[in-house]
């Protein structure tokens, strides 16, 4: 624990003090100091699958985005069929470079008279940089910093959002309004990154301690931490992005086609568009993957796949223990003529190869509302 | 009678005449979180030390365990193989990871005592 004066000084989400009085131990991430876990990983990790628990992830950049021409100048830069998108849903998709490769994975919010973006924390410079600098001049931009964003996520969020905003119940998943939540105006999503039924919820700055308290009164609703959603979202089967996605690969390896729509496929119109939908024409030289290891040793991160002679095949890009699956479980890139289902390989942790074997994705089934 | 000591990488050592039993802290576990595996060194062999002993694998990351004193491996704690989380809650019990026969107990002179390691710990907050 070495001090690194030349660190810039990490951020705080406005709700830093409620975490310390919840005992959270807190962590640097993406520049902000957030909370990795309370009570613990498994947990709160246990009780999002049984119950519900609130994540502070209020880190996440944020715009807004008005003009009649937003949809139109979105698809210069994103896969997905915005123009498409209809008011009051939102729609997972993915800001990519002239290469092919994913600059970021987004939400794109159409709330009917704006749009809303919701992207990594670690790479909202970068995204909104290349938003003013690509179609600023075509539309009004402005990035939120007075927000807060935070996720009710569990088979129980929806009760208990019922009983604090009664509309919330006839919401579909993948749609937004906008409710009052005890005295407060919140744009409402039915989403999230766990694979449980859940909403995403924005509110201004100097309301978010009030709602993360009336929301942490319930008796079904936990706080919980990055440590927790990480393991979520990796049972979900759900990218990272900087370790599952980056900037050298595209949709088509990472098993993320079906974000781009018919519409795009056809017209194309998005960068590196030849490039990918060439790809999708060929296959991928690699694809990303799920893999199941026996025994109990969780693979991490940057681990070497290979197939059963030691063949490099590729690397894991997540791997944790899965609280849910109660087994090891990793994400990863592996060379396309091995990553078929029940296909064989092995994951050298310490040295030694473990054998493992590619499963489909989720490794746990999503919960969806439907 | 046996005499607890502690490293600065947070394992305690307890000595019991020429043999010990090898474990973490309770500042160790907490630091990890939540222990999903633990890998135990074989019975039999011989670590100078400071070597890396044993992998303890939170749900977040792998951390080495490191022998405290050198010597011969005479036996591992079984029971985390189907209970790792024996090391969470009972770090300085039925948590523990190994026992060992010290080649040279002169080479515990140099661990800390309770007070010394509470020291430690404090200065790392």
């Amino acid at each position: 624990m070495t001090d690194a004066p030349e660190a810039p000084a990490l951020k705080r989400t406005p709700l830093f003090d409620l975490h310390r009085k919840l005992g959270a131990k807190m962590v640097p991430f993406a520049g902000y100091q957030m909370p990795l876990q309370y009570e613990g990983i498994l947990a709160e990790h246990n009780h999002c699958r049984r119950e519900a628990v609130l994540f502070d992830v209020s880190h996440m950049g944020m715009a807004l985005l008005q003009g009649d021409d937003v949809a139109t100048a979105l698809e210069t830069l994103v896969v997905g069929d915005i123009r498409g998108l209809a008011a009051g849903r939102l729609r997972y998709t993915l800001l990519t470079n002239d290469e092919g490769g994913i600059v970021d994975d987004l939400m794109v919010i159409n709330g009917g008279y704006y749009v809303v973006l919701v992207v990594n924390a670690a790479r909202k410079e970068v995204d909104f940089a290349l938003i003013r600098d690509r179609i600023g001049d075509r539309i009004d931009f402005e990035v939120w910093t007075d927000r807060a964003l935070l996720a009710l996520q569990g088979p129980a969020a929806a009760s208990v959002l019922a009983r604090l905003a009664p509309p919330s119940r006839h919401m579909l998943f993948m749609t937004m309004e906008t409710l009052t939540i005890g005295e407060m105006k919140c744009g409402v999503t039915r989403s999230g990154y766990t694979g449980e039924d859940g909403f995403e919820i924005v509110v201004d700055d100097g309301h978010a301690v009030e709602l993360a308290n009336m929301i942490l009164d319930e008796p079904e609703v936990m706080p919980a931490g990055l440590g927790a959603r990480d393991t979520l979202r990796l049972e979900a089967g759900l990218c990272l992005y900087g370790q599952d996605l980056d900037e050298t690969t595209t949709p088509v390896e990472a098993g993320l086609a079906w974000t781009i729509g018919q519409r795009r496929r056809e017209e194309g119109g998005f960068p590196g568009d030849e490039i990918i939908l060439r790809q999708m024409a060929e296959g991928p030289k690699r694809k990303r993957v799920g893999i199941n290891l026996q025994g109990k040793v969780p693979a991490r991160a940057g681990a070497a796949i290979t197939d059963r002679w030691g063949k490099a095949l590729g690397r894991v890009t997540s791997g944790t223990f899965g609280p849910t699956v109660g087994a090891p479980i990793a994400m990863g890139y592996v060379s396309a003529d091995h990553a078929d289902n029940n296909a064989l390989v092995s994951v050298t942790v310490r040295e030694r190869p473990l054998p493992g074997r590619v499963v489909p994705m989720p490794f746990v089934p999503h919960r969806y509302a439907t | 009678m046996a005499t607890t000591r502690y490293t600065r990488e947070h394992e305690w050592i307890r000595i019991d005449g020429d043999t010990a039993t090898v474990g973490i802290t309770d500042f160790a576990q907490e630091q990890l979180g939540d222990v999903v595996f633990v890998e135990l060194p074989e019975i039999g062999r011989q670590v100078s030390k400071g070597d890396e002993a044993a992998v303890v694998e939170s749900v977040k990351a792998a951390s080495e365990v490191y022998a405290p004193a050198s010597g011969e491996v005479t036996a591992v704690n079984e029971a985390l193989a189907d209970e790792p989380a024996l090391v969470n809650s009972a770090p300085n019990g039925d948590g523990w990871f190994f026992k060992m026969r010290l080649a040279n107990p002169a080479e515990l002179d140099d661990l800390m005592d309770a007070a010394a390691y509470k020291d430690h710990v404090d200065s790392l907050d």
